[in-house]
């Protein structure tokens, strides 16, 4: 993707592509057990590769994350969608301005900051999220947290260096996997945004797949046939055995039905064109939800209407509270499931983990089913958590507070 | 080590584990369970009304055997009667065993039986005769489209000779995951729309259908057939190994020993897809021929019955759709012949 950026934009090519690129390489070695001299060893040839492309580059390693502020969980106003006629003199502008920086220059001209060049991790956090992954327990979980918090580690990047999208390199075949495990994972609600070709669900900064119609052959050819440099870093299922996450298994199973059944990642990837980033018919339209903690998406985990509200007596059961003596098994999944009343119950706990479970989708609740403890979470993550279960709290105090008029003011909120 | 109490009764051992929850039951108290949820199934989707007259799918096998006694158990209860329909789709070696266990069942339990044949009901096809038919296209043979299909049919000509008023079918959640996997693979955007909910209100003159056992696992049902003592017929349709569906079997099967709550999962995410309002079949109006309910001029049975009369037994499958056709596999799902009595998950 890389190399068609960078031709996209070079002066002889005959549509020039009209943005100013970046460059982000995210170093997960710490994640996947690697040794510091293999990570050291693979970001200085990501670093070579970087240095030749010629634009303004980042390298960002996974530890940052524990660094990283709350209000990468928030989602921002977005600038206004402009129409056909802003759009023309987005670039019209844009291309003012280049004239003004001069001509003859072949490079681009440098962002306002310098590359950001952070020191290397400190053993510390290094240690921290070794920790963090080395205690979830199934490989499926683990490969689900990676993504989420490389995601919001490449959402910080971009916020701060002021890049308004995010291009990512994922492939036909990549995004037909991606979307079988998304349904197998429960996220069948999103997968418009997972693997739709835009994804604006973080506000200001738009995540978009160019190369989504470009199968994993054709990118090999490419990058054989135009010598494109590649690096191999290992990854956290590298060498895992087929059926250790469900993410493997979606992999070999697509591929070996590709090898029978030729259009098999084709006709996926075109029934995914077909979804919309709409609530199902019959969901309450109107004012969209709250969002979930981890990926953003609208909570889709609503009252005991969804088949699986009452059969999921695993997900959304307190892990503290043992399952009723009852025989049916509704009244406890319908007490955690049901937003409003289900606060006071979960409340009388006092589970900072129900807490944080609460406010997530079914896809990350069922993830977070193999995460034993929420400790080792980055701290940002459980600050947004008490941060969002506060003001929660607030607005819930809030229809109290109004019908006592003399001293509505700075009474404090009671738990 | 001694088992542990059951976590419901207290006084009992418990004998199994559910496992989805992982809570031990003993087997009463497991059967009991299992009745209620069904029960909340039927009531909270206001499936069966009161004084229904309901038509079961039966098959011999276990989901329908399974289908048949709950809702006797819980007839008084919903003030339903019931009716077993089965259907001989004239399979030689498979289908009268399973007929005859049928016939037991329905001697046991005092439920009147009526059997409805393909030969009869489609100018003397039989699903054998269908199988030769189709098998000299090269491809393999797409036997199982027409299978599904035409019982969906006999099973509403069933339904309508005892005078019934709800069709039921035994599908259990691992078809319904299985379906998903199923319509994904193969684009078919259009059932995929369709399906997700949990039966079909019946339109333009058919009749009503819909799966009780659609929120119990597979394990579940085989299990609760276990402590009843119910006697069903286990073995797979001579022609299932060429079905699709297969693969997508396959595939659940993994997906369950890597994560156990899967097929929840994959029934969570079917019913919330949201599909664009183009990719939606069109409203459903009657077929030409039979004035049964049709998407087309001609419904898919009077089609697929034309092109075996023609000599074309390819001629409703694949046929003018755009461009996909994988090979050997048509754009129809293929429901396997497992014991289940599976007329077309899709609805």
């Amino acid at each position: 993707m890389l190399w068609q950026v960078l031709e996209g934009l070079s002066r002889d090519s005959a549509k020039r592509l009209r943005f100013v690129p970046g460059v982000v390489y995210a170093d997960e070695g710490a994640a996947c057990g690697q040794s510091p001299e293999d990570r050291a060893e693979t970001v200085a040839e990501a670093k070579l590769v970087l240095q030749s492309v010629g634009f303004p580059w980042h390298i960002v390693a996974l530890e940052e994350v524990f660094s990283l502020p709350p209000s990468v969980l928030r989602c921002s106003a977005r600038e206004p969608v402009g129409t056909e006629g802003a759009y023309k003199a987005a670039v019209d502008s844009f291309l003012q301005q280049q004239h003004a920086l001069g001509e003859g220059q072949q490079s681009l001209p440098c962002p306002p900051r310098p590359p950001i060049r952070a020191g290397p991790p400190t053993a510390g956090q290094t240690e921290a999220l070794s920790t963090l992954f080395s205690s979830v327990e199934t490989l499926t979980a683990k490969e689900e947290l990676l993504q989420t918090l490389r995601t919001h580690l490449i959402l910080h990047v971009a916020r701060t260096h002021g890049y308004s999208k995010v291009m990512m390199g994922d492939s036909c075949t990549r995004l037909a996997i991606k979307l079988m495990t998304s349904l197998a994972l429960g996220r069948g609600a999103f997968l418009a945004w997972d693997t739709g070709f835009s994804d604006e669900r973080h506000g200001d900064v738009v995540v978009v797949r160019p190369m989504r119609e470009h199968t994993l052959k054709e990118v090999a050819f490419y990058n054989r046939l135009f010598a494109v440099p590649s690096v191999f870093t290992p990854a956290v299922d590298t060498k895992a055995p087929e059926k250790a996450s469900i993410h493997r298994l979606m992999e070999a199973f697509i591929l070996r039905l590709q090898a029978q059944f030729p259009s098999t990642v084709s006709t996926v990837y075109r029934t995914s064109e077909k979804l919309v980033k709409a609530p199902r018919d019959g969901c309450a339209a109107g004012t969209p939800g709250p969002r979930c903690l981890l990926c953003m998406c609208v909570l889709d985990v609503d009252t005991a209407d969804s088949a699986t509200a009452f059969g999921a007596q695993t997900s959304s059961q307190l892990p503290q509270t043992q399952p009723p003596v009852a025989q049916a098994e509704a009244p406890v999944s319908c007490c955690c499931t049901r937003m409003g009343g289900a606060r006071h119950c979960c409340r009388t706990e006092e589970d900072p983990r129900a807490r944080v479970i609460e406010q997530l989708c079914y896809g990350c609740r069922v993830n977070m089913k193999d995460l034993p403890s929420l400790d080792p979470l980055p701290p940002y993550i459980l600050a947004e958590a008490q941060l969002r279960s506060q003001r929660a709290e607030a607005e819930q105090i809030q229809e109290y507070l109004l019908e006592d008029r003399e001293d509505e003011d700075a009474r404090p909120g009671e738990s | 080590m001694p088992a542990p109490q059951c976590a419901s009764c207290r006084k009992a051992r418990a004998a199994l584990r559910r496992p989805r929850s992982g809570q031990a039951l003993c087997g009463t108290c497991f059967c009991a369970a299992f009745e209620a949820e069904v029960l909340h199934t039927v009531v909270a989707g206001r499936l069966l009304p009161p004084g229904a007259v309901v038509a079961v799918g039966a098959s011999g096998g276990k989901d329908s055997t399974v289908l048949a006694h709950v809702l006797r158990e819980l007839a008084p209860r919903l003030a339903i009667s019931l009716h077993l329909v089965a259907v001989d789709e004239g399979i030689g070696g498979y289908r009268d065993a399973a007929l005859a266990a049928v016939r037991r069942q329905a001697a046991r339990w005092e439920l009147p039986l009526t059997v409805v044949a393909y030969a009869e009901l489609f100018g003397g096809w039989t699903m054998d005769a269908v199988a030769r038919s189709t098998a000299g296209s090269g491809r393999s043979r797409s036997c199982c489209t027409f299978c599904g299909v035409l019982r969906r049919r006999a099973l509403e000509e069933g339904a309508r000779r005892v005078g019934a008023t709800h069709v039921v079918t035994g599908h259990n959640a691992d078809d319904m995951a299985e379906t998903v996997l199923m319509n994904f693979l193969r684009g078919d955007a259009g059932r995929l729309a369709r399906g997700g909910g949990l039966g079909s209100p019946g339109e333009g003159g058919a009749l009503p259908r819909c799966r009780p056992l659609q929120l119990a696992s597979q394990k579940e049902v085989v299990l609760y057939a276990h402590f009843r003592r119910l006697d069903y017929f286990s073995e797979e349709c001579v022609y299932a190994p060429e079905a699709f569906r297969g693969h997508a079997r396959e595939l659940l099967k993994l997906l369950e020993a890597a994560r156990p709550s899967a097929v929840l999962d994959l029934v969570h995410s079917a019913e919330r897809l949201a599909l664009a309002p183009a990719a939606r079949p069109p409203p459903p109006g009657a077929c030409s021929r039979c004035g049964a309910l049709a998407s087309r001029a001609l419904c898919q049975a009077c089609a697929l019955l034309d092109g075996l009369n023609r000599g074309r037994p390819r001629l409703a499958i694949g046929k003018g759709r755009r461009g996909l056709d994988e090979e050997g596999s048509p754009r129809e799902p293929q429901p396997s012949g497992p014991p289940a009595s599976e007329p077309i998950p899709g609805f």
